[in-house]
């Protein structure tokens, strides 16, 4: 009967035999199903494990990598950061708004457990063309999820990217980052220290919902998937909130040995993990669990994905102090077991022993698997296309306002205009720049953060586009003025099973891994999400890149507009940039294909260098990172943001077309702006840099103008035109 | 065309947590009702539809509760159905 029982709960027949091996006899339905989330793609990593082994965790900045909730890393004066991105796509994929709001809880709990206080959200979504009534429903409710969770909880969501293309709409992807300060001398962690000491749970009242969430997320999604409904859960954010203000109370006091939030796997992961980590095991009774329903049965209260909960382990002494905490907050408090030190997790309920087994069985001994990769057929394919066969667009003019009004460069107001981002009043730049940078109170520090990941590159060339996700996102917060620290991750793929897909995995993290050890930004953590597929057709491979960087001194920072007519516009980085797998080519030809330059790590690192060096000494007044659209896009959008025009003369290098020029798309380009009185000292600096640099023109007037060195202008177009192409784009695809 | 009036009440599924139910049970609590236990709170709707037969009328209830007026995932919903004389053609005075 458990031959097929194993089955149902999405254990192979080789992973069962496993679990007979270590149990050395049956295990119970229980049993069972703790292995079965316990061994799920999302708790064990059994997939991505050796592949993610390659990517650099280490560096004198980080204090604690990847193992944890989330990790950390050191900004000085003996503070520190926790940050940590998770993906919640298959529960957005069915229940959007929920779903969101409770992908958004489950990175603020990540943080608040390490003892950090959480400052900012930020979230990378992928969605299908805005035109199907089905994709504009997960899109809306997405957005509404994300903002109703995190307005009320009282977290500024300040920043992150939005795609669209067809890769997404039968599989939506949200991805979302949190990131909290904390003392560095003060990291609580999720361990299960000192036998004797009392297991406690501690927030909401545990129900049915969510049961086997994880096995869900491991799956591909398809007709039946909204069938599967019990898998989400409703989210409450006031609850959340005073979790959160209960928890940090209650490590600032010093008065847990322990803590893990529940999440995917409920109290089977938390108990498993913090037994494994420290090495211990734990007596749970059941019975001690505070339901809200009625007759749960074990199987049902061990794997409750019920949101708002936290397992503590505190010292005995400690009790007391703690129970008076969570009661003035308002919370369920229930010591609920106890610590051991023989690594086992016995489970009672109504005084029976209803389960036993190793907490490493769960977690150190889930199954590692090294899978077949195989190059895909469209890999090469793609590669040779032959560009000469698009044709240039005869009105540059039409086709530039036309770029500016794909949905994936048009102006994202609608959707953050729903966030609040200004909440806590710690932000100095929000939504729309290239980085969110956020003030850190006591200090003269600041903080940048962004997400990024163009899954059209990656799945062009998986090893270039990894590295390109890195590199992105470290620009966008060198633009900002800060230096790149760390990064954490969200891997969105599709069926690792299937070798073509389980390629382009390898791939991507090779790239990634390179990039973080030539920037000298490690891996702090993050999340993989296989099985984005919705029947058989996987998504564009995803790597989305969190990036955390440290801005010395707030007053520094630099923003992408222009900041005064008669400012110098310089370019640093290649003049012209690529049409292989560019927003122009894709939006104005319908085409995917070619391929991109292999991006130079070393001068990346240098103009991200240069551009702190840069902020830090005040010779630029504006920095503006080139990425989708390319050129003309990003003077554009410095103008938008600005409220300036600009005038341009560009230089026509032999044998690069006009749209290459104007539209292409490469890396480490940045614009900066420079003032008159400055352009001495920064041309001092940037000649002590091997960067290529261009003067391009100047800040002026109200029109953007765009001339190849004197002849007629190719584009030359008032900014209220412009705008307007570019503004209200996502309102009216909604209308 | 009968004319049916529907009345639908929509509350959350039973294993969905209904935060808005859990803190008006605390607040009663609060006051001093401590006895008030499960509290769900949910939505009533009601609507008018023109149909030929109560089956028709039912069906249509059941789709738009499907489709529009309920969130199937995470909401359950009940309703009643009942004939309506109407004095006058209402809908029918093409404004």
């Amino acid at each position: 009967m458990s031959e097929q029982l194993h089955q149902k709960m999405g254990l192979s027949d080789q992973e069962y035999a496993l679990i007979l091996h270590l149990m050395g006899r049956e295990p119970n339905e229980l049993e069972l199903g703790m292995f079965s989330v316990m061994w799920s793609e999302h708790c064990s990593y059994k997939c991505s494990k050796k592949v993610l082994q390659s990517l650099p965790t280490e560096g004198d900045q980080i204090l604690l990598g990847p193992g944890e909730n989330a990790g950390i890393v050191d900004i000085g004066e003996g503070l520190a950061v926790a940050f940590k991105m998770e993906s919640h796509n298959h529960p957005s994929a069915i229940e959007p708004y929920q779903g969101a709001a409770t992908g958004v809880g489950g990175i603020v709990r990540d943080i608040f457990t390490m003892g950090a206080r959480p400052i900012a959200l930020l979230n990378s979504l992928r969605f299908g063309p805005l035109h199907y009534p089905r994709v504009q429903y997960l899109f809306e409710g997405v957005v509404a999820g994300i903002a109703g969770y995190g307005n009320c909880i009282g977290i500024p969501t300040v920043g992150g990217e939005t795609w669209f293309d067809p890769a997404y709409q039968g599989n939506p992807l949200v991805n979302v980052m949190c990131a909290g300060v904390l003392p560095a001398s003060r990291i609580a962690r999720g361990q299960a220290r000192g036998p004797g000491n009392t297991v406690i749970l501690v927030g909401a009242r545990t129900g049915r919902d969510g049961l086997h969430g994880v096995t869900f997320a491991s799956e591909g999604l398809d007709e039946t998937s909204e069938a599967q409904r019990p898998a989400v859960q409703v989210g409450d954010p006031f609850m959340e909130k005073l979790l959160l203000e209960a928890c940090l109370e209650a490590i600032e006091k010093e008065l847990v040995a322990g803590i893990q939030d529940l999440g995917g796997a409920g109290l089977t992961c938390a108990t498993s993990e913090m037994s494994s980590r420290a090495g211990s095991g734990m007596i749970i009774h059941l019975d001690r669990v505070p339901c809200r329903e009625e007759d749960m049965s074990p199987y049902e209260i061990m794997l409750s994905e019920s949101q708002e909960r936290m397992l503590l382990v505190v010292e005995n002494e400690n009790i007391k102090a703690v129970q008076d905490i969570f009661t003035r907050w308002g919370l369920e408090f229930s010591a609920i077991g106890q610590v051991t030190g023989d690594g086992l997790l016995q489970i009672y309920h109504r005084g029976e022993k209803v389960g036993e087994l190793a907490a490493d069985f769960l977690c150190e001994n889930a199954p590692v698997y090294d899978l077949p990769d195989q190059e895909p057929p469209y890999y090469q394919k793609l590669k040779s296309y032959d560009m000469q066969a698009v044709p240039q667009p005869d009105d540059l003019e039409e086709a530039f306002l036309e770029l500016l009004a794909s949905p994936n460069i048009a102006s994202k107001q609608w959707i953050y205009r729903q966030y609040d981002y200004m909440v806590r009043t710690c932000t100095a730049q929000g939504p729309g720049g290239d980085a969110a940078v956020l003030r850190i109170r006591g200090t003269a520090k600041g903080l940048a953060f962004s997400a990024d990941g163009n899954g059209r590159y990656v799945y062009l060339d998986p090893y270039k586009g990894g590295m390109i996700a890195v590199l992105e996102a470290a620009r966008n917060v060198a633009a900002a003025g800060a230096k790149p620290l760390a990064i954490t991750n969200c891997l969105n793929f599709g069926n690792p099973t299937r070798p073509q897909i389980y390629w382009q995995f390898k791939h991507a993290v090779k790239g990634m891994a390179e990039a973080c050890r030539a920037l000298g930004t490690p891996v702090t953590g993050g999340n993989v999400s296989f099985y984005n597929e919705t029947s058989g057709e996987a998504i564009f491979p995803t790597p989305v890149v969190g990036m955390l960087g440290l801005l010395e001194n707030l007053s520094c920072q630099v923003q992408k507009g222009w900041r005064r007519a008669s400012d110098r516009v310089y370019l640093l980085g290649d003049l012209a940039g690529s049409l292989a797998g560019s927003e122009y080519l894709y939006a104005l030809h319908g085409v995917l294909a070619g391929d991109m330059p292999l991006p130079d790590l070393e001068r990346a690192a240098f103009l991200h260098q240069f551009l702190g060096e840069a902020a830090a000494s005040k010779v630029i007044t504006s920095a503006h990172d080139l990425s989708d659209g390319g050129l003309l896009t990003a003077l554009a959008e410095a103008s938008f943001a600005g409220g300036f025009g600009v005038e341009i003369s560009l230089p026509h290098p032999e044998n690069v077309r006009l749209d290459e020029l104007l539209f292409g798309e490469g890396q480490s380009r940045v614009l900066v702006g420079v003032s008159l009185e400055k352009e001495r000292d920064f041309l001092t600096l940037i000649r002590s840099y091997q960067l290529p640099w261009q003067l391009l023109g100047e800040v002026k007037g109200e029109k953007l103008t765009v001339r190849i060195q004197e002849e007629e202008p190719l584009i030359d177009l008032s900014l209220e035109r412009v705008k307007a192409a570019w503004e209200e784009v996502i309102s009216c695809c909604l209308d | 065309m009968t004319a049916w009036k529907a009345e639908i009440q929509v509350t959350y599924k039973k294993s969905v947590l209904d935060p808005q139910g859990v803190a008006v049970e605390k607040a009663l609590g609060a006051l001093g009702y401590d006895h008030v236990e499960k509290v769900r709170i949910g939505k009533y709707m009601e609507l008018l539809l023109h149909a030929e037969s109560e089956e028709k009328a039912r069906s249509q209830v059941e789709e738009m509760c499907q489709r529009l007026l309920t969130n199937p995932v995470i909401e359950d919903y009940e309703y009643r159905l009942q004939p309506v004389s109407l004095e006058r053609g209402t809908g029918q005075t093409g404004s």
